[in-house]
């Protein structure tokens, strides 16, 4: 209530602190050098752009159009089995199996593994749907209303809503400061809030949420297919063919890694596609929300009613743009989130806001990554 | 000779610090007037579901301001245009599997539905800033730049402070 003062003219030196050194760019993927890293001095520095100061645990590649979580680890190892086997298919199998059979089988093979290697790097890169942290003005806010809501200690930190006549508690995220929309998650290892999500992949490197997960379900299926079909193909050759010690060596390797990535993956693949057409995420499904033990009147209050309506939605749904605008330029006096929250109010720029558009102009078009 | 350039340059700088002060935004000299402000949030409705709405329910910091019914036909319309961009239906199936075919490739040519119903957002809120809500001293923030968490609205008040300091 009441209008804040106005606070004195903040410094001539650039009011941004800079970002700590550990969010610098990995620009290893990067041929081309992007705009100037490093600020050469206080007089003239380059705008940052909005990924060097995302205070959540990723990291950015290629100036800001690349994102994954901090642990890639597991997921080159996923791109070593996934390149080595099929490396291996193409090189030794096919082929004999092109001339013997018929060359369908590499094509069908190339289009596989091109389809399932575009969909892990576009699960693997692209924002799961995280949802930005509060401004400093809307943490206040919440806080106002969540303190004036109870005399008693300490205050409630959920709110209840009804969605299609099921209750669902939202809870209030201490680390973004946000009431959490329902189905998002906090992510301990990313230190993000996710919409709709499901899990965090190591595999993939990523998050799994609303903006991936038909690029995650798509890259799954589509490998428990390639499996099949390099498992298959291999054993055909074997039983045609065989042949001297190296391509013998080659073809155990590929028929052992097929054997236990079938078991995994097509389970896997199997699993989602439940959930899919139950319209559920792996996150509600262990935790058991909807599930009737719970109570008699417990049901899913977001499904469709039908596995075809579940399906299209997941599948072909509209795909939502990423809200975290991670190659906006930092404008001054946009309100920072609220870790790097450094005291600059941005009501002594009220002037210059009512006539300029400058909030709308900083987007840019690459909300769509 | 030196001297008269020395002399020169001397007052372009002095030149260039008075611009520049003359420059600085309203609100930090020190005149009779300053411009302060203060938030609203209009927070997001969830018992649609998921789907992007934001309650209607009329704030009270606003009823000196402007009409109740302006302001729910403003948030009623974004709703609107909110849903349609999320809508499920022929033509974002559609697109969707024309994507999948495409690997998703096709998306680095074309927009997707929902960013075309975003710039469709965008110009709505300038319109409405520009028609509506700066005559009065209010301006709406895009729920884009929030995280679609908020509707943010800047209350301004203009605090005419005594003549001279």
């Amino acid at each position: 209530s009441g209008c804040s003062p106005c606070p004195p003219p903040p410094p001539a030196a650039a009011p941004l602190p800079p970002p700590p050194r550990r969010l610098r760019p990995f620009n290893t993927l990067d041929p081309l050098p992007s705009s100037d890293p490093d600020p050469p001095c206080e007089g003239s520095r380059s705008p940052r752009k909005k990924w060097q100061v995302f205070p959540g645990r990723n990291r950015f590649y290629c100036d800001g159009r690349i994102m994954m979580a901090r642990q890639t680890g597991v997921f080159y190892l996923t791109l070593v089995l996934i390149l080595l086997t099929c490396g291996l298919f193409f090189t030794f199998d096919c082929p004999f199996l092109a001339s013997n059979l018929t060359p369908a089988i590499p094509a069908v093979g190339g289009v596989l593994f091109i389809f399932v290697m575009g969909m892990l790097f576009r699960a693997s890169f692209s924002d799961p749907g995280i949802l930005p942290r509060a401004t400093p003005d809307e943490a206040a806010d919440l806080e106002r209303q969540i303190d004036s809501a109870g005399c008693s200690r300490p205050p409630p930190r959920t709110r209840e809503v009804l969605i299609n006549g099921q209750a669902v508690k939202l809870k209030y995220c201490f680390t973004c400061k946000i009431f959490r929309p329902p189905r998002a998650s906090h992510c301990s290892l990313c230190d993000n809030c996710v919409e709709r999500f499901d899990h965090h992949c190591p595999w993939v490197g990523n998050c799994v949420g609303r903006r991936n997960y038909r690029f995650f379900y798509l890259f799954i299926l589509s490998l428990s297919l390639l499996t099949v079909f390099i498992f298959a193909f291999v054993i055909t050759h074997v039983i045609l063919n065989p042949s001297q010690s190296l391509t013998l060596l080659c073809t155990v390797l590929e028929v052992v890694v097929c054997f236990f990535s079938i078991w995994s993956i097509v389970g896997l693949s199997g699993f989602h596609t439940y959930l899919i057409s139950s319209n559920q995420t792996t996150n509600e499904d262990i935790k058991g929300s909807w599930s009737t033990k719970r109570g008699k009147d417990n049901y899913n209050p977001y499904s469709y009613g039908n596995i075809l309506t579940n399906c299209c939605a997941a599948l072909c749904g509209p795909l939502p743009p990423s809200l975290i605008d991670r190659r906006g330029l930092i404008q001054s006096g946009t309100p920072q989130t609220v870790s790097q929250s450094n005291g600059t109010s941005n009501s002594s720029y009220a002037s210059t806001q009512l006539h300029s558009n400058m909030v709308g102009e900083g987007r840019r078009h690459t909300a769509r990554y | 000779m030196f001297i008269f350039f020395y002399l020169l340059y001397i007052c372009l700088k002095l030149i260039c610090i008075r611009v520049n002060s003359l420059c600085r935004p309203t609100a930090y000299r020190t005149s009779s007037n300053q411009l302060c402000s203060s938030k609203v949030f209009i927070q997001r409705d969830y018992s649609s579901g998921t789907i992007c709405k934001f309650q209607t329910k009329f704030p009270s910091e606003l009823e000196s301001r402007i009409d109740e019914q302006q302001f729910e036909e403003t948030i009623q319309t974004l709703n609107n245009l909110y849903a349609e961009a999320e809508k499920l239906g022929g033509k974002s199936y559609l697109e969707g599997c024309l994507a999948s075919l495409t690997a998703y490739t096709i998306f680095l040519c074309m927009e997707t539905h929902y960013e075309k119903v975003l710039k469709k957002i965008a110009r709505y809120i300038k319109d409405q800033n520009e028609k509506i809500y700066a005559p009065r001293g209010l301006l709406l923030t895009d729920p884009i730049e929030r995280g679609l968490r908020v509707v943010e609205i800047t209350i301004f008040e203009d605090r005419s402070i005594g003549s001279g300091r």
